[in-house]
């Protein structure tokens, strides 16, 4: 249970982090907070020939709302991200879904980027980067391109970043007015990868009824799962049939598809329960 | 293609040492490991700080959390390499200088807190970090501070119990620790001689604590 051989790096700079992943690719890895690539070396699941540690380029470790986004710099940890008051009144559904990603030594470390970026089809952020429809920054030697949630997730562990490219920051938009959200999950154990969760997005017209609902779901296929709920209204039951009919998950140690599915509409009634609450708070009743 | 030995480290040889240098437990110590070293073997094998337990070795079970400039994370998670020119603390690094066990190891033995004793310098070190963030956890909070160790002998309930005893032993000790800072202050005592003679509770102590002594 130890990382393979690898030749390694620490630059200082975002400049320096490219010309290291471009003289190391196809085969070079950007080692941010390591609690997903650490465990892969460990058990010998990758084995990439160099590693970029980005741990030093302290530029990179911000969270920040600005003009009608919340952006985070791919160095900072989950644990600063739950901490940032402005950050979680901008976009409540950070705050709900980072308090549910592993435990909080694992948080200490992780980066909410690099979360992202590992695309695991159980990660909360990528779910709330899918349903916020945020978008995530990617810098190479040859320029930069900001790429959109839809178009950023590949597969399980796959995204749309080149091997020469580090993504420097996510950007997600900040919570309407009139809106509310929220997220459920179910696992094994407390900070254990979910078996299925609900991230859950509502917003509401000035009549109060339901503009627009939407969900995402973890663990239920190989990318973060969005469903437009809007026609099921406020019957929270009803939105949970149309996502039981849509979902089609697969079975594996941890679950069936059955009991994936039901969870999911489980899920989606107590996230959407939620996340209406939340908007009638935010718009007075 | 720069050499290891400079700052940005750049090194496509596998086999290239790195000089890493941490102050573990107060002291400075050195050592020269290859990129692919854990933080968890550099303590246990070069430096030979056995204290620190290796589980799992994928983040899971919790036993090798160490604090890293006073944050707990798992030290099978980190390279070596990353730390460099860290403070790390480790269950060594508990004790105080003169063999007093630190408010979290006390509870640990007041609430039988251990059997095989295994997981306990994980449990320690994630309790101690936490305490300092949140002196006064409620029971759901103390289970919340244990979520990520795991324990195979006690069944957690009188771990539990210990993180609140130890948060009742900390904030003893501090109470103490202001007391007996009182006492001399009113004896005259200047405020170069009362940090001086702070005792042992320092670490834990927040700089505004030390301006109120001072």
């Amino acid at each position: 249970m130890k990382p393979p051989q690898f030749g390694y790096s620490r630059p200082l700079s975002v400049a320096e982090a490219l010309a290291d992943l471009a003289a190391a690719a196809p085969d070079g890895k950007v080692l941010a907070g390591g609690q997903s690539l650490l465990p892969l070396l460990n058990m010998r699941l990758a084995a990439p020939a160099h590693l970029v540690d980005i741990n030093r380029i302290a530029e990179l470790g911000y969270a920040t709302v600005d003009d009608g986004e919340v952006v985070i710099g791919a160095l900072a940890r989950h644990a600063q991200v739950l901490a940032d008051q402005a950050v979680c009144r901008a976009q409540p559904l950070i705050g709900q879904a980072l308090a549910l990603v592993a435990h909080p030594v694992i948080r200490n470390r992780g980066t909410t980027v690099g979360s992202i970026v590992h695309a695991d089809p159980a990660g909360e952020m990528t779910a709330v980067l899918a349903l916020l429809g945020g978008s995530v920054l990617l810098e190479g030697t040859g320029g930069k391109r900001l790429v959109k949630a839809k178009e950023f997730f590949h597969g399980p562990l796959e995204s749309d970043v080149g091997p020469d490219e580090l993504a420097t920051q996510v950007r997600v938009p900040v919570l309407a007015a009139r809106a509310g959200c929220a997220f459920a999950e179910v696992s094994r154990r407390h900070g254990d990868y979910a078996v299925c969760g609900v991230a859950a997005l509502v917003e509401l017209d000035d009549g109060g009824g339901i503009r627009r609902a939407r969900a995402a779901y973890l663990s239920v296929a190989g990318t973060p799962l969005v469903l437009d709920l809007t026609e099921a209204g406020a019957d929270v039951a009803a939105a949970a049939r149309l996502a039981m009919a849509q979902v089609a998950p697969t079975a594996d140690i941890h679950a069936t598809a059955a009991y994936r599915r039901h969870l999911a509409g489980v899920l989606t009634e107590r996230a959407l329960a939620g996340a209406l609450a939340h908007a009638r708070e935010r718009s007075g009743g | 293609m720069a050499s290891a030995n400079d700052e940005r480290g750049f090194t496509q040889s596998p086999a290239e040492l790195f000089e890493v240098s941490l102050v573990v437990n107060g002291v400075p110590r050195t050592a020269r490991v290859p990129a692919r070293r854990l933080l968890s073997d550099v303590l246990r094998h070069d430096l030979l700080l056995t204290g620190t337990h290796v589980g799992c070795e994928h983040g899971v079970c919790g036993a090798c959390t160490v604090l890293v400039d006073g944050v707990a994370v798992r030290s099978c998670l980190m390279l070596a390499v990353t730390a460099d020119g860290a403070q790390v603390t480790t269950v060594e690094g508990l004790t105080r200088p003169d063999g007093t066990l630190s408010p979290v190891q006390q509870a640990f033995a007041d609430c039988h807190g251990l059997q095989c004793g295994f997981c306990t310098p994980g449990f320690l070190t994630t309790i101690t970090a936490a305490l300092e963030e949140n002196p006064q956890p409620s029971e759901t909070q103390a289970r919340e501070i244990i979520g990520g160790n795991l324990c195979r002998c006690t069944g957690y309930q009188n771990i539990v119990k210990a993180v609140l005893r130890a948060a009742e032993l900390r904030a003893g000790e501090l109470r103490a620790g202001e007391q007996r800072a009182g006492e001399l202050r009113a004896a005259g005592v200047q405020a170069a001689e009362l940090r001086a003679a702070d005792w042992g509770t320092g670490q834990s102590r927040s700089p505004a604590d030390s301006e109120a002594a001072s």
